[in-house]
């Protein structure tokens, strides 16, 4: 075959090819950067009381020169409400990205192992039963059941897994039997449950941002912060296993290892975003999609531009839950799918050519 | 420097309680050659391949030089061996190159530094040939592509030991040749060990050095071409009836007359019309 010195021609074309391609990506990434902050600042500028974009501008950069009623409507429902849309959204597709490189199916979401129906049925248990932990602050009680259902059933998945040796098929298995296990349990408490405890977790599950406070957007955002370097620092070994199983573990990765700390990840995010806001289906499926077809599948790009796709469709759902009956805020849960879907099909006629 | 050298003894490598290669054993696999490993569907080649990446848990001793491959970790066999698997990823989103890239940057023992890594991944795949695809989607290329594309992968690696499982099985008779050609000198060149499975079993005897022959998770014949490749072994191990020839340009030929039933005599069901 023929050997080509370093410095050849052609190799410089490819090299040079491929650096126009890095650039494309960033030029993308940096696209979905602007379109998040737009969508999210169209996000605080919507709402039943007309409040222009240039007074809540004003109201977050200098909150003394508002009146009181529009500083109360900035800071404690447009402001923390739009911050969740961004924060829920983003972590949900990033949840959602892992979820699909590990389980190598695209049809997987944050919750296709079940990590919403244990949430839904802590969230019951709370609800229903009137179950509480002591020393929490009001309005924890039913994130931290949630959030403790939903985190310690993957916990159990990982355990039931490992007891049964690696491998993806056993472990959709368990989280498919979890999911109807936990939905059985819901319909049981549900059953016994009275019609206003009924009413209200059939409110939670549907998704809404309208439980946002400044302190859950704190921890939010402090996941965030703490799973999203790891799952960066894991791009390339998560593009590896793209390859295949047999071909990552020949590359030195120990693919179980990878695999176990990304589920972490994955119940962490999702677990978080479920306990505060409820199921928001959608997002972690789709985001995934419309980043692998902007982007491809190399991880260093894949996930940040995912994390931004996600981010941007929540925070249009989150105006399209406001304006779409006028004077009345819809569960956002019920709208994501009708921003991302239009969104989605867009994409997919749009391409000529898949990367 | 001498050649590198891998040594197996006693190994036993199956899948959960199915035992599929039990108490094998080989001569020394030298560098500089390249071993072609044969033998019908299911003999065990792909497990053995395995094996000896550390892909299957086995018993036994597989030392190269004086490494026991059989402690190491995933991470210990691949600064050492890099395998090529007989099947292929399905709707990957990767470039060729990104792939290629990724089988440098994924590794522990891979490079760290971006930029020498391109120039790596670019030079494997001008080896191939195939340096026109390096911004093609790996999903959008032909079968061979494809298998050209994922033997980039584990040659970019750079390693003493190189396993290949049917890398050829996709490709036109061209690409075949060319292949076979540069895994010869790449073996010859830097004086690494090559273990190719094999279907196509004159490409063996034209390219290999040495012909391992399994037959049920054991070892049926082992030697130069031909030696190994013989009529009786083609009998026993394929139950096919076969000539050996060398044709008039040195080559060892295989000429298939039929294939046998078990007992060895001629099947019936696969025999030539008669005329
Ligand atoms: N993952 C697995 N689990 C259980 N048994 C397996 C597995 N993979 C292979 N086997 C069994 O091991 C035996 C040897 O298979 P192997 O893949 O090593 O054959 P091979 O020689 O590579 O065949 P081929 O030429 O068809 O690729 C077969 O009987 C097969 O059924
Ligand atoms: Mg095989």
């Amino acid at each position: 075959m023929s050997e080509l010195s370093p410095s050849s021609p052609a190799h410089d074309a490819e090299l040079s090819a491929y650096a126009r391609l890095v650039r494309r990506r960033i030029v993308l990434i940096g696209a979905l950067c602007l379109l998040m902050t737009a969508a999210m600042l169209f996000d605080i500028a919507t709402g039943p009381s007309n409040l222009p974009l240039s007074d809540v501008l004003t109201g977050i950069l200098h909150p003394g020169a508002l009146d009181a009623p529009s500083r109360v409507i900035i800071w404690d429902v447009r402001l923390p409400y739009a911050l969740m849309a961004t924060l829920v959204g983003a972590a949900l597709a990033l949840a959602g990205a892992e979820m699909q490189t590990i389980l190598n199916n695209p049809l997987a979401s944050p919750f296709t192992l079940g990590v919403s129906s244990a949430a839904s049925f802590g969230a019951a248990l709370a609800l229903v039963m009137g179950l509480s932990l002591p020393l929490l602050p009001v309005g924890w009680n039913l994130p931290v059941f949630a959030f403790i259902l939903a985190f310690g059933s993957v916990l159990l998945l990982q355990m039931l897994a490992s007891l049964r040796g690696t491998g993806v098929e056993t472990l959709v298995l368990f989280g498919i039997a979890l999911v109807f296990t936990f939905n059985a349990l819901v319909a049981l408490v549900q059953f016994v449950a009275t019609q206003e405890a009924l009413q209200q977790l059939v409110f939670w599950s549907m998704g809404s941002l309208a439980r946002a406070t400044w302190d859950k957007l704190g921890v939010l955002a402090l996941v965030l912060l703490a799973t999203t370097p790891f799952s960066l620092a894991a791009s390339w070994r998560m593009t590896a296993l793209r390859l295949g199983e047999d071909r990552a573990r020949s590359f030195g990765i120990s693919v179980r290892r990878l695999r176990f700390l990304a589920l972490l990840r994955v119940s962490l995010l999702a677990a978080t975003s479920v306990a505060f806001v409820g199921t928001i289906g959608f997002i972690g499926l789709v985001a995934p999609h419309i980043a692998r077809l902007l982007v491809g599948e190399d991880h260093r790009f894949f996930l940040p531009a995912s994390m931004l796709t996600g981010a941007a469709i929540m925070s249009l759902a989150s105006v399209a839950s406001k304006t779409l009956v006028p004077g009345a805020l819809l569960p956002v849960g019920i709208v994501t799918a009708l921003i991302g879907v239009p969104f989605f099909v867009v994409l997919v006629f749009s391409r000529r050519e898949r990367l | 420097m001498a050649p590198p050298a891998l040594r197996i003894e006693g190994l036993s490598a199956g899948y959960g309680r199915r035992r599929v290669i039990s108490d094998l054993s080989l001569p020394a696999i030298e560098g500089g050659g390249v071993t072609a490993l044969i033998g019908p569907n299911a003999a065990g080649k792909t497990t053995l391949l395995r094996s000896l990446a550390g892909l299957v848990p086995a018993r036994g001793s597989i030392r190269l030089d004086e490494v026991e491959l059989t402690r190491l970790s995933v991470a210990g066999h691949s600064a050492r061996v890099a395998y090529m698997p007989q099947a292929l990823p399905q709707r990957v989103a990767l470039t060729v190159l990104e792939a290629t890239l990724s089988a440098l940057m994924s590794s522990p023992d891979g490079a760290s530094d971006v930029a020498e890594a391109q120039s790596r991944a670019l030079r494997a795949l001008e080896r191939l040939g195939i340096s026109d695809l390096a911004m093609r989607g790996l999903d959008e290329l032909s079968g061979g592509q494809r298998q050209l594309a994922s033997l980039a992968q584990s040659i970019v690696r750079e390693p003493t030991v190189l396993l290949l499982d049917e890398p050829t099985s996709a490709l036109d008779i061209h690409h075949q040749l060319r292949v076979m050609q540069f895994v010869r000198e790449l073996a010859e060149e830097r004086g690494i060990i090559v273990v190719i499975v094999l279907h196509d079993i004159a490409q063996a005897a034209r390219y290999a050095t040495r012909v391992v022959v399994m037959k049920q998770g054991a070892v049926a014949a082992d030697g130069p071409p031909d030696a190994a490749i013989t009529p009786a072994m083609l009998a026993d191990v394929y139950k096919v009836a076969a000539r050996v020839e060398r044709c008039s340009h040195g080559f060892l030929q295989i000429m298939v007359d039929r294939a046998l039933d078990e007992a060895g005599v001629q099947a019936r069901s696969v025999a030539p019309p008669s005329t």
